[in-house]
């Protein structure tokens, strides 16, 4: 095994024992492939805002004047397409998911660090098919790929987005599966399952759905493309096929995927909220079961992306129940999050600005889908600017803003850096503010009809959507201020040598060096407490390091 | 400029039982929401740590009765919003009778409606006042959604199987019509108008619509092409469909008491119970005649036995539909159901 | 030392500069002891065989459903697909799953050189397997009966005329299938379709087909590679007369043949037997 090259004065850690391109390229450390998936996503992360940006500026005006349909239908599909299976899927589960699961259970890394590499592999390869296809004229099914348009009647690249999307979604199940191993098998002495951080129980769900749901959409993709290849009728009713099978096995996985999305930042915001509170979180055993709750009832609620297709009016009605029944444990988690704060230490740093804008702006995104959950108020508002700015406010509002809650709340153990907290509550600012300045208009456009993936629009709606595209610069102002000060940063930014500037309780902060070291632990620890004791501030820690294991067959351990 | 509208017109009997409902949801949103909201940034302001004043002490970190209350109160109210929710829903999509029907066909680029007495609009529904209508739609490539907002209604229409959905329009006006889902290229220009007349100017409209003098109204329709005239031929709905029936030959067997073979009689068989040769039994709607014109083996009426050949690829979309509303009228149910 | 005491010794201890490896590289080197290792790479491969049986399970309800819709048209193309090497195929992969369990049970016991000639049975069985399958897809090419551009019913109709279960009739000058059974010289019409109708719907059957077998084959590729890999450990190991060797890839690997043979099981019925 290599040993210590690194021969500065400043102590070894996972970004500096070695400096050379392979030496990343190729690493098997979970913090370093961490940090490919961070660089990586953040750069698809401002493809997809750059195609948002390009469609928001389209519609400033009713005329469909800047581009033309076929372009303006181009970005808002390659936006799609580039944030939910470039950036939101892996956004979370991918960057932190990676950096914080072992050092969270006490291991030295995940269960297949040979298999987290090829992930990554995996994944960009997919990511260069869908950039490919995207450059080479774009594809205008947006990312939903409804049939027998898809399959049928789409011009340009189309298999080859698809197979890129393939590759991804087997990226995706190869890092689930990779979690539930480290989950169950890596956590260290005394980690019991109910002493683990909440965030490890959100991704233990995540994995859950993504290894579950997502060998679904691949292969039905995949038959997508097959259709488009051979002229096979399989979607296409003009064929012999049935569309309507292809939104049942699209939707198998891809309402599950928005948890895929959310359920990590949750995780984030538990975490982050009972750092800066200073408490153990509220009802943990409600919160960590929520988490499964909604992984497990998300399987059964796909149905209600089809309300009006044409599936049968029962078929609506059961999926409808159950789409309010999921409703509930996301309330039980917010509920619980107020009740962390109350009586607790509340610090405003920037990680719980994120965290309170999540609350704010994810109880509005989930209680505008109690009127998609409901049957009737979902017939008027499917397909409408309603249903865009719901998402937007569960997916941007929620996932975003949870992701950038962990990139601050973490980022100064992964780069041993202090970001400027000035810069980062301005933008933290900016970004809640620009964010509603943007949608929400639109679940006011929504609700009076405007159909979703226009190109042009009536008079009457001119100024609510002027509205929403001065509010998404703002927005993207929000976005590009944490880019530029967190890169700043690198450099410029205070050095942090302390293992827990924040104060806060968890293996990740009270035991592993800033930046971590590449093995992560000294010594295995031994867990005696439990998940965020803050109860107990006069004992500096409740871990207990573990003599080495003496290894079957080894010569040293 | 600041005269813009910030909720959509009301002019439907259901669309006003859904913006009840719509209204209702959004109070409770906006209590929840404002409990959160305004609840999390109070604590975390009160409880600030720079705030020494407050009582910090027994804060308890679970307890099971205030977890069940924050389950279950939640939980009684999406169960009564569901219930709700779900009625307003079946009123719009389950079968009714005493109906107005149009039939609405999407294609790329375009909205066709037909009325049954002939009369035919593009991008144009034109309805009356205060009767129940039907919209039974069908697309002829991708799936289009026919939605109209100040009606609260909304069906996609899906190539080879009909939809269906009920609605009362109210109140005399120009309404938005729009495709909600995504279609291709012009899918935002696949737009149009609804016209809501009162009944009694709705009549002269139809009367002044009725199909003109040629009798070629069975032509018109089997070229089907998006050039041609809003309106065509002089004749119903039903009298087309029975062009069309003459035109194919159906009634070589169909209604003619010297048929050859033996074949079910079509007067009885819209909205009859049909009892097919495999033991199922299934109502004669829409879908049914249509499957029977288009692949007539696929369900085979008791006591007959398969004879027709299929018409799959030989009858357009349109004189699909003419064809069911002449069956529809042969059961006395040519305007409205039975 | 109690717990109190070593928990006081962890708020002091600092970075020794030690780096944790496991020497006699069986262990990895995130893993403290072997029964872990070993258990992790289970669930693993069990998380991986859940996700492929979903892969799968969504094409078999595809392929369920239109087997429902169209079921004279499949069972009518389902006849050109070959029962002999279906069920020589099934017999070869059933015995190459007995020959991988003796495998896994040779690296249990550090046999090297039985788990080698296990290994290369497996392999070799495999091989037939691929071999089969590439004669009998060249016969479908040759037939026409590869769902491209070039596919045509043709085959599939001249046989079922000549089984009489298909009739061609003329009606208002065009050509129409009538799909029935004939008993007792009396043909009896259940359906009647058009020739493109026919087409459309027997080229969907070869469609699944190929799409279910192609990926089942490439799943038996990808196994024949891991296995030469595993060969080649084995036959190092010997060479270098390890006493003990790490089994769990050749368990893994077993794992993974025996959901390639399950696959098959359900894929031959389904594909080769049903409706005959």
């Amino acid at each position: 095994m290599a040993t210590t090259t690194y021969t500065g004065g400043q102590k070894q850690n996972y970004l500096n024992w070695k400096t050379t391109l392979a030496s990343w390229l190729f690493t098997l450390d979970h913090k370093r492939i961490a940090i490919l998936y961070l660089v990586s996503i953040s750069i698809f992360f401002l493809l997809g805002g750059l195609a948002a940006g390009v469609v928001r500026a389209e519609l400033a005006t009713p005329k469909g004047d800047l581009l033309t349909s076929d372009v303006y239908n181009k970005m808002f599909s390659a936006h799609g397409i580039i944030m939910i299976f470039l950036f939101l899927i892996p956004s979370i589960p991918a960057v932190f998911g990676n950096f914080l699961l072992p050092l969270m259970i006490g291991a030295r890394d995940v269960a297949f660090p040979r298999l987290n590499l090829l992930s990554w592999y995996v994944f960009m390869a997919g990511a260069a098919c869908i950039l490919i296809a995207i450059l080479r004229g774009g594809i205008d099914t947006g990312w939903t790929f409804y049939t027998p348009y898809s399959s049928s009647f789409a011009k340009g690249e189309v298999s080859l987005a698809i197979v890129g999307i393939f590759l991804t979604g087997f990226s995706s199940i190869f890092t689930g599966i990779n979690f539930l191993v480290t989950i169950h098998k890596m956590r260290a002495p005394g980690m019991t399952w109910f002493r683990l951080p909440l965030f490890v129980w959100a991704m233990y769900a995540t994995s859950l759905i993504q290894v579950l749901g997502t060998p679904v959409v691949a292969i039905t993709l995949l038959l997508v493309a097959v259709e488009r290849t051979f002229r096979i009728g399989i979607f296409d009713p003009s064929l012999g096929g049935d569309p309507i099978l292809f939104q049942h096995l699209f939707w198998f996985y891809s309402h599950p995927a928005v948890y895929i999305m959310i359920l990590p930042a949750m995780g984030v915001i538990s975490e982050v909220i009972s750092a800066f509170s200073k408490r153990r979180v509220f009802g943990y055993h409600f919160v960590a079961f929520s988490s499964l709750a909604i992984a497990i009832i998300g399987f059964l609620v796909w149905g209600h992306h089809m309300y009006t297709s044409g599936q049968s009016m029962y078929a609506g009605i059961v999926f409808s129940f159950l789409t309010w029944i999921v409703a509930i444990p996301s309330a039980i988690k917010t509920f619980n999050w107020m009740a962390t704060i109350w009586k607790g230490r509340v610090h405003w740093d920037t990680p719980m600005l994120y965290a309170l804008g999540f609350m704010g702006l994810f109880v509005i995104g989930g209680l505008t889908g109690l009127h998609l959950a409901a049957l009737a108020t979902n017939v008027h508002l499917t397909d409408t600017y309603f249903v865009v700015a719901h998402f937007h406010y569960v997916m941007v509002g929620g996932a975003i803003m949870g992701y950038l809650a962990a990139l601050h709340f973490w980022w100064p153990k992964m780069t041993g850096r202090m970001y400027p907290e000035g810069w980062g509550k301005l933008a933290a600012l900016l970004v809640f503010v620009g964010f509603n300045l943007t949608f929400f208009p639109q679940f006011l456009l929504g609700y009076m009809g405007m159909p979703r993936r226009y190109h042009s629009y009536p008079e009457e709606w001119a100024v609510l959507n002027l509205l929403s595209t001065a509010g998404s610069t703002v927005l993207g102002l929000g976005y590009l201020l944490p880019v530029i000060y967190l890169t700043w940063s690198l450099k410029y930014g205070t050095v942090v040598t302390e293992r827990n500037p924040w104060g806060a309780r968890g293996l990740e902060w009270e035991l592993v060096d800033t930046p971590p070291d590449p093995h992560n632990f000294e010594r295995t620890p031994i867990v005696t407490r439990p998940a965020y004791d803050y109860n107990h501030p006069e004992e500096p820690t409740g871990f207990v390091p573990k003599p080495r294991p003496v290894v079957v067959g080894g010569k040293d351990g | 400029m600041w005269n813009f509208p910030l909720v959509p017109p009301t002019a439907s009997k259901e669309g006003e039982a859904i913006s009840l409902l719509y209204w209702t949801i959004t109070t409770i949103a906006i209590v929840f929401g404002t409990i959160v909201l305004l609840g999390a940034i109070y604590l975390a302001v009160r409880y600030r740590a720079s705030n020494n004043a407050v009582d910090r002490s027994n804060a308890t970190d679970s307890d099971l009765r205030i977890e069940l209350a924050w389950t279950l109160i939640p939980l009684v109210i999406a169960m009564v919003m569901f219930g709700w929710a779900a009625k307003l829903y079946a009123d719009i999509y389950a079968p009714r009778e005493g109906y107005y029907e149009v039939f609405v066909i999407g294609k790329q680029w375009m909205w066709h409606c037909q009325h049954p007495n002939g009369a035919r609009e593009n991008n144009m529904l034109t309805l009356p006042a205060g009767r129940l209508v039907k919209v039974s739609l069908i697309s002829q490539d991708v799936i289009h959604a026919f939605s109209i907002p100040a009606f609260r209604v909304k069906r996609d229409a899906v190539p080879g199987r009909y939809n269906a959905m009920y609605f009362t329009p109210t109140k005399p006006g120009v309404y938005h019509l729009f495709c909600t889902e995504y279609c291709g290229t012009k899918h935002a220009e696949m737009i149009g108008k609804v016209v809501v007349l009162p009944e009694n100017e709705f009549q002269k409209w139809l009367e002044k619509n009725a199909p003109g003098a040629t009798a070629a109204a069975a032509t018109a329709a089997t070229t089907g092409s998006a050039a041609a005239p809003a309106t065509g031929g002089t004749l119903t709905l039903a009298q087309q469909g029975e062009q069309v029936f003459k035109a194919l030959g159906c009634n070589a067997c169909h209604l003619n008491p010297n048929s050859p073979v033996k074949v079910p009689d079509l007067t009885k068989t819209w909205g009859d119970t049909i009892k097919l040769t495999d033991g199922r039994v299934v109502k004669g709607d829409e879908a049914y005649i249509r499957e029977s014109i288009l692949n007539p083996a696929a369900k085979i009426r008791e006591g007959y036995q398969n004879l027709m050949p299929p018409y799959q690829g030989q009858v357009s979309e349109e004189q699909l539909v003419q064809l069911i509303a002449y069956i529809k009228s042969l059961a006395g149910a040519s305007n409205g159901g039975k | 030392m109690s717990i109190q005491e070593l928990g006081k010794q962890s708020a002091t201890l600092e970075y020794t500069g030690e780096v944790h490896h496991h020497a006699d590289g069986i262990l990895g080197e995130q893993f403290e002891t072997l029964e872990q290792q070993n258990t992790a790479y289970l669930i693993g491969m069990w998380a991986f065989i859940v996700q492929e049986v979903l892969f799968f399970g969504a094409i078999f309800t595809a392929y369920a459903v239109y087997r429902f819709k169209y079921v004279l048209e499949f069972t009518l193309a389902h006849h050109e697909l070959s029962v002999p090497i279906g069920t020589l195929n099934t017999f070869v992969l059933l015995f190459s799953s007995y020959t991988m369990a003796r495998a896994v049970r040779a690296a249990m016991q550090n046999r090297h050189t039985k788990q080698a000639f296990y290994l290369l049975l497996t392999f070799l069985f495999a091989g037939v397997f691929m071999v089969n399958k590439y004669f009998e897809y060249g016969a479908k090419f040759e037939h026409h009966l590869f769902p491209n551009a070039y596919y045509s019913a043709h085959e599939i109709v001249e046989h079922a005329k000549a089984k009489g279960e298909l009739r061609v009739v003329v009606e208002d000058g065009r050509e129409m299938y009538e799909l029935g059974k004939t008993i007792r010289g009396e043909f009896k019409p259940f359906k009647k379709v058009s020739p493109e109708e026919f087409e459309q719907r027997t080229k969907l059957f070869f469609g699944f087909y190929f799409v279910m077998t192609g990926l089942h084959g490439l799943h038996v590729l990808v196994g024949m590679i891991v296995i030469a890999i595993l060969i080649g450990r084995a036959l190092i190991d010997h060479m270098k007369n390890k006493p003990i060797a790490d089994y769990m890839p050749v368990e893994m690997t077993g794992l993974y043949w025996h959901l390639v043979d399950i696959v098959w099981i359900f894929l031959f019925p389904l594909l080769y037997l049903i409706g005959r």
